[in-house]
């Protein structure tokens, strides 16, 4: 079962882009997000295209797990692109097959918009890719920490992501500890009619719920007993780091939003 | 039922950076009827070797065969393993985990109904079941929830004996308990394996569990079979052992210890208290002879 659960996993590499404070990525992807907006014809585009291929040879991940993380959305983004073949009626008419014309500018957006929504998904999968869940939450209690100046609870939300980041891998494995020994106990988890198989997750969800009670009490008290008492004047154990990498990548990311507002039309 | 496995080869996480070879080479058979001890260091493969007894693990490479099917490497799904998994049970470490009907008897009946057993010959397995692994009838009607944690094993262990299994495959099934339940537990296999004529296969760090119990025992090293045969030649080698990481059952080890200090030599490894005890005095008796 493990097996499949590729998409979203850290894939270790040793990278410039694995090497980048968590903070950088973060914005990096923030500030993506918003300047793709800024495409709007071929060079702009083909500009966020090579700016998307730089990152992904930078981070040496092999294309197959960005693929993999492309999979699920394909249908989405192949609807996008039909939705817009069909309704937007702008430009020549460059195909005509009864009621159904096909225009320029349908052609045009289609593909833009397609485009737009890969690199998307290529840039965020690129960040959990490469970046490990826990500096991932570590970037994140490090940037939204301005807003505890207004009694935002920031770092119990960021411990409480930590906890269930870090539990993940531990329920997963504890799932699959129990549905062997039930399927040992004559289960079947993967094949027969639908309302056995509804009933078979029972035999799962119980077991699975008492460990993680037992679990999250042995955890408290191991925390409790450890001297946790909260956010208050507590160090950080792994620091980040801002290097020259960080201010190099960001401002490329500048100079492909400077160049974005000036191609565009 | 015979459990031939040839050539036996598994990956995790196939095609992926995860990939890691866990098993390699594995060539065994367990004899109908027969105890083995599967012993072997943490991550010697022996967890994943278990699981392809009744293919809850398909080899990705070589085959498994249990009484009449044979498991291929092969993409193919493979239908009906319910029953492989009726004649071979399992009982994983912590077997407690497993536990969560609202009564004691609905979970030791959930196995057999499963395999198609009606509920009333059901309960009635229960109730041997319960017996026989030393509960008092009345804990039928508890949550398994309110039951103590030796107790609650012992429930769990019941829930696999109440399938009628021809193979018990029981991986550490002691572990964690005190010292008299372990032997309870271990003698009521034991037991078990006698009366019924269950191949029984034992994974287990205990030494002399292995030594007191198993007709074979199969050392497992790096994923694959390093050793088998009976415990009188396994154990008569114990640098070889303590070289891998594993250790020779107590008695052995005080034979060593009177070798080493005093000098008496004995004819082979005791596995048991009582074997020790004979082999002393004949050793003695021999001793003062010469």
């Amino acid at each position: 079962m493990m097996d499949k659960m590729i998409f979203g996993r850290y894939v270790p590499a040793d990278s410039a882009i694995h090497k980048m404070d968590p903070r950088a990525k973060l914005m990096l992807v923030f500030l993506f997000v918003c300047t793709i907006f800024l495409a709007n014809n071929v060079v702009t585009y083909g500009l966020v295209a090579i700016f998307t291929i730089g990152l992904i040879i930078l981070s040496k991940i092999p294309p197959r797990f960005l693929y993999n993380g492309l999979k699920p959305v394909f249908l989405l983004i192949v609807f996008t692109f039909l939705l817009h073949i069909l309704f937007t009626k702008e430009g020549e008419v460059i195909f005509e097959f009864g009621i159904l014309n096909i225009y320029e500018g349908g052609l045009k957006q289609g593909a833009f918009i397609s485009l737009r929504f890969t690199f998307l998904i290529l840039v965020t999968s690129l960040l959990t890719l490469t970046t490990t869940p826990i500096s991932i939450t570590d970037g994140m209690e490090e940037l939204l920490n301005p807003f505890k100046k207004w009694k935002l609870p920031i770092h119990e939300l960021a411990l409480m992501m930590s906890i269930s980041l870090r539990f993940i891998p531990t329920l997963m494995e504890e799932t699959d500890k129990i549905m062997k020994a039930q399927a040992a106990r004559g289960v079947d988890f993967t094949s027969g009619p639908l309302k056995d198989r509804v009933k078979s997750i029972v035999p799962l969800l119980v077991p699975l719920f008492v460990s993680s009670f037992k679990r999250a009490e042995e955890l408290a008290t191991a925390m409790e007993s450890r001297g946790y008492r909260g956010g208050e004047g507590r160090t950080k154990y792994r620091q980040l780091s801002w290097n020259t990498r960080d201010n190099l990548l960001m401002a490329a990311l500048v100079v492909l939003a400077v160049l974005l507002f000036l191609l565009r039309s | 039922m015979r459990i031939t496995l040839e050539d036996v080869e598994y990956r995790y996480s196939v095609n992926t950076p995860f990939e890691h070879l866990a098993l390699h080479d594995v060539n065994m058979t367990i004899e109908p009827g027969t105890y083995t001890a599967v012993i072997g260091h943490t991550g010697s493969g022996k967890s994943t070797l278990l699981q392809h007894l009744n293919v809850l693990l398909r080899p990705t490479k070589g085959r498994v065969i249990i009484g009449e099917r044979t498991i291929r490497a092969q993409k193919k799904k493979e239908k009906n393993l319910k029953s492989i998994r009726q004649k071979v049970g399992i009982v994983f470490q912590f077997p407690e985990h497993q536990l969560f009907e609202e009564t004691v008897e609905k979970d030791i009946c959930f196995g057999p109904m499963n395999f198609g057993v009606p509920e009333a010959k059901a309960k009635e397995l229960a109730r041997i079941a319960l017996k026989q692994v030393g509960l008092e009838q009345e804990i039928l009607k508890k949550s398994p929830f309110d039951l103590s944690g030796g107790q609650m094993r012992r429930v769990a262990i019941a829930g696999v004996i109440a399938m009628e299994p021809d193979v018990l495959v029981l991986d550490e099934p002691t572990a964690g308990l005190d010292p008299r339940g372990r032997k309870e537990i271990m003698d009521m296999f034991y037991q078990l394996h006698k009366d019924r004529g269950i191949s029984t296969i034992l994974v287990t760090h205990s030494m002399e569990d292995a030594a007191r119990y198993a007709d074979d025992i199969i050392i497992m090293h790096k994923g694959t079979v390093y050793q088998k045969g009976k415990p009188e030649e396994i154990f008569s080698k114990p640098d070889q052992l303590l070289e891998l990481g594993l250790d020779v059952p107590d008695t052995v080890r005080f034979q060593l210890m009177l070798q080493r200090e005093m000098g008496i030599r004995f004819a082979r490894p005791s596995l048991s208290l009582e074997d020790l005890v004979a082999d002393i005095k004949e050793a003695m008796e021999r001793g003062n002879r010469l």
